[in-house]
């Protein structure tokens, strides 16, 4: 039966990517010093889960390593060997080994066989209980290399030898008999064939595999080789095919001595347990039965994001089917229609849940970003020479998956600007009376309907007077009297970096800006609050979903658009005598002391008004950016949660609008894209954006 | 009637080939994602052969095994454990907690099939 292995691939690369994370994860929040058991355990358990799936789908680059990984886990969770700082930077460096490796399979991307090797020399050296040299050492206080008792690996035999069983392929007598006379230089060899006549050898030496391979490679290909680990030499001589079956009747006791000391089989009662284990098998089963309440059903599964997206989209077109129900049935006798009535708002009340379970599975806890920084913190903090203790809350936070991988990008650059430009260098937080450890803090929680990620760290904050002169150098318009927000606010302007020396971590005067403009095209906000000395926090506001909006409808002669209510601030209708016209630039309308641009929306997309004059139609406040202005309508419609349809996969991208949406009665409406509206209103009539 | 097979292995993507493997060649297959998950499906419904992996979180497969044996009606059913220590410290500790046989990790889909074949035809 031959069976294509490749189909189970993206199954093992999404397992493995999820163990590498964990493993990650886990090696970040270990204490060196007293390491939790478990916590080993599940270390030494991803990393012999992939060397199980790789050695099973032959990814043999990823098996040897993850081999060696294995093999160090396993003496340091048995206490064979203690852990050190070295250690774990080899593993976390194993792992980003590991991730390219997978990488390299899974998407065909180049593979730096110099790291691989390195890596491997640093796995072996610790092994062998020598502290690498590797570039870490130099900053923690290496703890003494571990006695060389340990260096015999449970693996080796009292001589120091490992046992290797080599499957060759098929080749020619003499071919082997060249290679049992090399191979037996290195040890012992012994020899067996096959039943289909392939000739396997039994090694017993201290060098390694690759060595072995290398030896080989002048005979044969090294890929036909399949080279194992047989367990100590004094077991080796078993000819087996990988599997066998237990016949107590025939135990051969020079084969198997340890099964027979562990138990003694009576005749007539083949591998049936021993009393002893029995007894023992018995509390394990209540035990297990005790908890069989809590269903062990496995907790998740995976599907394709465009099937979810489908699920979405059909459950937004019901949404809006159920809307149309509603309207018609609005205007029956409520007395002649009651149970047809009642049934609809049953409709109404299953429609909403159906919709919030449906968006619920696209949420994803914030902790998919936040796991991603601890590990480049540290990188990061060691490459600059800082101490930073790195914090994150509120990591169970759900936000749109959408969302979620837009917001990587931003963060990381924040997270990164805040370890180089925010926190200081241990010997000035120590000369300004600070702990020489930086705190860098990651949070994310709900507020109302958004979701606010802050990036706070407790360094220097932001100079004011850095900023401004800054500024001014770069021709922005500022005075010294600006208040504190607005001047922080600068640091988004293009180009704009106040770091007095370009690291190769951040401070080349890109970032800040694609930042703030990412933020704002997921429509959110970002906000500085700055304390010189004390630290700063860049807080970003997002939308939890992209697929649904409250917007506010509002109508300009016989169109209705939506209005996302983020923007609005109220609505009212101003006097005539606050509407004042200034030549060539429009009019402005004053509100509460201040001039606010008028955008009449009819002159906008060129639609015939019930009401041209401000004092008859109601203007609506927007606020994007900072930036305020009033928008002329004819009335407001009412408030409700609308589906955002993409316009641009529909049609094409239309200024002015951000999408579309079908109202309760059918028909179409479009979604204002109030940013770019309030952009344009200083050049609105020079130029008006629907050309 | 088709025979079945539990298969218990804390690895998705192995857990995926040995059911495909099995599935192949005919056999029913429930799958388990460590040895709790096991223990409970087999005694939802009594199976024809146990394959388990040996390294799992919670209860691992010796336990597992242990635990199958104590119960009555799998006191002859086959169970293999599936390791990827070929050492005879394992096998023999897999023996005396009742496993039937064992099969070396990574394995080819057609000795898993050849083995199982052997025991349960």
């Amino acid at each position: 039966m031959t069976i294509d292995m490749s189909q189970f691939y993206q199954v093992f690369f999404d397992e493995a990517d999820e163990l590498l994370a964990e493993m990650e994860k886990l090696l970040l929040a270990l204490d060196v010093s007293a390491p939790d058991s478990e916590d080993l355990n599940a270390i030494f358990r991803a990393a012999h889960s992939i060397k199980g799936g790789a050695a099973t789908f032959a990814f043999n680059d990823i098996t040897e390593v993850t081999h060696m990984l294995e093999s160090l886990l396993d003496r340091i969770r048995k206490g064979e060997m203690a852990l050190t700082p070295e250690h774990v930077d080899a593993f976390l460096v194993s792992k980003d080994v590991l991730t390219m490796q997978m990488d390299g399979h899974h998407h065909g991307s180049s593979v730096d066989q110099d790291a691989v090797d390195n890596v491997c020399q640093r796995l072996k050296a610790l092994s062998q209980g020598i502290v690498a040299d590797a570039p870490a050492a130099a900053a923690a206080p290496a703890m003494p290399p571990e006695p060389v008792q340990s260096a015999a690996a449970p693996v080796a035999d009292a001589d120091g030898n490992f046992s290797f069983r080599i499957e060759l392929p098929e080749v020619p007598q003499r071919d082997v008999d060249a290679l049992a006379a090399e191979l037996g230089l290195l040890g012992t060899i012994s020899q067996e064939i096959l039943d289909d006549k392939r000739v396997v050898f039994t090694l017993a030496t201290p060098e390694t595999q690759d060595n072995i391979v290398a030896i080989c490679s002048f005979v044969l290909d090294p890929d036909d080789l399949r080279i194992t680990h047989a367990g100590a030499s004094q077991t080796a001589a078993q000819g087996d095919s990988g599997y066998g079956i237990f016949e107590p009747e025939k135990v051969d006791a020079a084969s198997q001595p340890a099964a027979a000391t562990v138990e003694s089989p009576k005749p007539g009662q083949p591998a049936t347990a021993a009393s002893a284990p029995a007894a023992e098998a018995k509390n394990l089963g209540r035990r297990a039965t005790d908890k069989e309440g809590s269903n062990q059903e496995s907790s998740s599964i995976r599907v394709g994001v465009e099937k979810v997206d489908q699920l979405i989209n059909l459950v937004g077109e019901l949404v809006i089917t159920q809307a149309m129900i509603e309207q018609r049935i609005g205007a029956l006798d409520p007395l002649h229609h009651e149970r047809l009535l009642n049934s609809a708002s049953q409709l109404a009340r299953n429609t909403r849940d159906l919709q919030e379970a449906v968006m619920s599975i696209r949420m994803m806890p914030m902790d998919y970003v936040f796991s991603r920084f601890p590990r480049m913190v540290r990188d990061l903090a060691g490459k600059l020479g800082k101490k930073v203790e790195f914090v994150t809350r509120g990591a169970a936070t759900e936000l749109d998956k959408g969302l979620i991988e837009r917001i990587v990008d931003p963060l990381t650059h924040l997270v990164r600007n805040s370890v180089d430009h925010g926190i200081e260098m241990p010997e000035k937080r120590r000369a300004s009376g600070k702990n020489e450890s930086g705190k860098l803090t990651l949070s994310a929680a709900h507020q109302g309907g958004n979701i606010v990620i802050e990036v706070s760290d407790d360094g220097g904050g932001l100079s004011r007077d850095r900023i401004l002169a800054k500024a001014k150098q770069q021709g922005l318009p500022v005075s010294d009297t600006m208040p504190d927000l607005d001047v922080w606010q600068l640091i988004f302007a293009p180009g704009f970096s106040t770091a007095e020396v370009v690291t190769d971590v951040s401070g080349r005067g890109v970032g800040m800006d694609v930042v703030k403009r990412n933020i704002t095209a997921m429509g959110g906000t970002v906000e500085i609050r700055s304390v010189p000395g004390a630290g700063t926090t860049i807080a970003i506001s997002l939308p939890l979903t992209l697929a649904i909006l409250d917007g506010m409808s509002v109508k300009v002669g016989e169109e209705v658009y939506i209005l996302p209510l983020g923007y609005v601030i109220e609505s009212l209708q101003p006097v005539a005598i606050d509407v004042k016209e200034i030549a060539g630039e429009g009019k402005v309308v004053k509100v509460r002391e201040e001039y606010l641009p008028l955008i009449p929306l009819y002159q906008i997309f060129a639609i015939e008004p019930n009401f041209t004059d401000p004092s008859q139609g109601i203007i609506v406040i927007l606020e994007s950016d900072g930036k305020k202005a009033a928008l002329l309508v004819d009335s407001l419609v009412g408030q409700q949660q609308v589906v955002v349809k993409n316009l641009e996969s529909n049609f094409r991208k239309v200024a002015g609008i951000s999408g579309a949406t079908i109202l309760g009665d059918g028909g179409v409406s479009l979604i204002l894209d109030v940013s770019a509206l309030l952009r344009s209103s200083h050049q609105l009539y020079a130029d008006p954006i629907y050309s | 009637m088709s025979k079945t097979i539990l298969a218990v292995d804390d690895s998705g993507s192995l857990r995926q080939m040995l059911s495909f493997s099995l599935k192949a060649a005919g056999y029913g297959v429930i799958e388990a994602v460590d040895g709790e998950d096991g223990l409970n499906k087999a005694k939802q419904q009594k199976v024809d052969l146990v394959l388990t992996d040996q390294n799992m979180p919670g209860m691992d497969g010796l336990s597992l095994i242990k635990a199958l044996r104590a119960m009555k009606n799998y006191q002859n059913v086959p169970i293999l454990m599936l390791t990827t220590e070929s050492g005879d410290d394992m096998k023999a500790l897999g023996k005396a907690a009742g496993a039937s046989g064992w099969l070396v990790k990574p394995f080819d889909p057609a000795r898993l099939t050849e083995v199982i074949k052997k025991l349960i035809g």
